[in-house]
């Protein structure tokens, strides 16, 4: 049959195509977790004589990208970094605030929004979009010139630091989450509220029993998303930090200077920790038999959403 | 007309017992917030952009319109740089598209049991931090790498370093929207389409691509503002060989401190990208009618 035939390569040629792009995705996501186990150069070893190799300043590691033999010895060095630790528990400081305001902001005005009458809607939903597509390096500069001017006329305004990328943070943060709230919210219909009513429970005891535990993986989903989003945000706060040193911020000072494998040992940690906490989230949404992950949002977000 | 109010008219009747709304008034903390801290640097973004430097960290407001004309002339070199950064961005995203198309499509059209644990690791991706992702990227261009030393791909601090950097990290936000209009698609109608004798590449082109183009338009937008918009990628992978209008921008903030001209330019590159923009508002909005 010719046309099987046809079916079945076309389907080869897909299969081989979908292969080739995870392994363009994976593989230098990949490369940098081995490496995080790469020793230094020969060379650099040669000239070393103390016991751990991880000791070797930066400067004399050698060529890094090439595999020189096994050690573990750059996951201590990191985890022990003077400044990589401190930044990493502020970023998560500031990311745990802008996530818990993000989705609380986003929660009201899905709940609002969803049922009201398009003229409204509409441009605030335009307001909405374009704080999620305006680009973030134009965001970060008209940032830094109002949070440096506002202290002039208000004059409890905080100093550039972590309050002002925690501020900048949430405006992004609370269109992402209104969006993913209200899609969730709009796509399981209002019938069981209208049931609540009409069983005589009264506005908000209903939206209590009924509405916020069906909301729930929504709500999960807007808050990790706003999580992540503001933990792996660099150019806002790179602009509006003040003196304060965020996890990205440092990351990138070591990215610029060269390929360090104690950044390679923790962005691995990190990256195992993201892929853990999703796989823990679709499990536990999964038990409760609806899923809104980002997967499932596809089927269930009205429009799709750019995260930077 | 939603489902309720044709039992209403159907039944004559009956009328709903209570509609469930929420006060308009909880909308109105996110309004005051994006109206602060959105929209108020965003206006005092083009006060500087009209003002006047006077010295080191000293403006003067006015209706200065020098920065403008600056970015005009300067003998072409920033009409250049926004040129190059649209010219980069549209390469940038129809690469995109050429990749990923294919796969939401094999997703999809032939996959059944996996198909969600594939999505699944077309986002992980996504969910993983941008910088790790480039940096990975950099430690496999790097020029005394494997792929430099022994396939002879010595491609770090060029613009095509850049385009593989834009294509690899914004590869699954045009993925997701695509395979979202291709799961919504009717397939008998291409089965149709071969049984009446259409050839297998027709049917693609006619049926295929035409019902998915709202999914590929928004996916394509999804990533061309911000690809436009990129300061990270050039300026890790290009180590400045290769700017974009964003790195030039940052430039003026950071080490030049002519911060009117750097807000110049942020208008500009917002006016430069009004038009996709506006288009993009249009289709999410619309796409939200089809939702409620």
């Amino acid at each position: 049959m010719p046309r099987r035939g046809r079916v079945v390569t076309a389907k080869r040629a897909f299969t081989v195509w979908a292969l080739g792009v995870f392994a363009f995705l994976y593989l230098p996501i990949g490369v940098m977790a081995l490496f995080a186990f790469n020793k230094p150069s020969p060379a650099a070893l040669e000239g070393f004589h103390g016991s751990n190799v991880c000791d070797i300043p930066p400067s004399q590691l050698g060529n890094l990208t090439v595999w020189n033999g096994f050690t573990t010895c750059w996951f201590k060095v990191g985890l022990h970094d003077p400044t990589y630790i401190p930044a990493i528990l502020t970023s998560a400081r500031i990311a745990a605030g802008a996530a818990i305001v993000s989705t609380l902001l986003g929660l009201a005005a899905a709940l609002a929004l969803a049922r009201m009458n398009k003229f409204v809607r509409v441009p605030f939903d335009s307001l909405v979009y374009l704080t999620l597509v305006v680009p973030e390096i134009v965001i970060a500069v008209a940032s830094l010139i109002f949070f440096v001017q506002l202290p002039h006329y208000v004059p409890f305004f905080p100093p550039l630091g972590a309050w002002t990328i925690f501020f900048g943070q949430v405006v992004f943060g609370a269109s992402l989450s209104m969006l993913v709230i209200r899609a969730r919210f709009v796509g399981m219909g209002d019938s069981l509220e209208e049931a609540g009513y009409d069983l005589g429970s009264g506005r908000l005891a209903t939206f209590r029993q009924v509405t916020l535990p069906r909301l729930f993986p929504a709500i999960i989903s807007a808050a990790l998303l706003s999580f992540t989003f503001s933990f792996d945000d660099y150019v806002l706060p790179a602009f509006t930090n003040g003196t304060t040193n965020t996890w990205p911020i440092v990351l990138y000072s070591a990215v610029r200077f060269g390929i360090t494998p104690a950044v390679n040992a923790l962005a691995t940690l990190m990256l195992a920790v993201t892929i853990l906490v999703i796989a823990v989230t679709g499990l536990v949404l999964r038990r409760s038999r609806v899923s809104a992950m980002a997967g499932d949002a596809t089927a269930e977000t009205p429009a799709p959403i750019p995260v930077r | 007309m939603t489902a309720s109010e044709e039992v209403t008219r159907g039944e004559g009747r009956r009328r709903r017992s209570f509609s469930p709304r929420y006060p308009g008034w909880l909308t109105t903390p996110s309004l005051l917030y994006y109206a602060i801290f959105f929209l108020g640097p965003l206006a005092i973004l083009v006060a500087f952009s009209f003002a006047t430097q006077t010295g080191f960290n000293a403006i003067t407001y006015g209706f200065d319109t020098s920065q403008y004309h600056l970015i005009t002339g300067a003998d072409g070199l920033y009409i250049h740089i926004f040129e190059r950064t649209l010219v980069m961005a549209g390469t940038g995203s129809i690469l995109t598209m050429l990749v990923g198309y294919p796969i939401a499509y094999w997703m999809a059209r032939y996959l059944t049991t996996y198909k969600m644990l594939m999505l699944l690791l077309v986002l992980v991706p996504f969910w993983t931090s941008f910088l790790i992702r480039t940096y990975a990227l950099k430690i496999i261009l790097d020029p005394h790498g494997y792929l430099a030393k022994d396939l002879g791909i010595d491609i770090m601090y060029t613009k095509y370093a850049v385009a593989v950097g834009l294509v690899y990290n914004y590869l699954p936000l045009f993925i997701i929207p695509v395979f979202a209009s291709l799961e919504r698609m009717d397939w008998t109608l291409v089965e149709a389409a071969t049984d009446l004798g259409a050839k297998p590449f027709n049917a693609f082109r006619q049926i295929t691509l035409r019902l998915t183009l709202p999914g590929v338009v928004t996916g394509a937008l999804l990533v061309f503002i911000p690809m436009s918009g990129e300061y990270i990628i050039p300026n890790i992978l290009s180590g400045g060989n290769y700017e974009f209008v964003g790195n030039v921008i940052g430039d003026q903030f950071a080490s030049a401190q002519n911060q009117p001209f750097g807000s110049a330019l942020s208008i500009g590159l917002m006016i430069a990208l009004s038009g996709f923009v506006a288009l993009y508002i249009l289709v999410a909005t619309k796409e939200e009618r089809f939702g409620a």
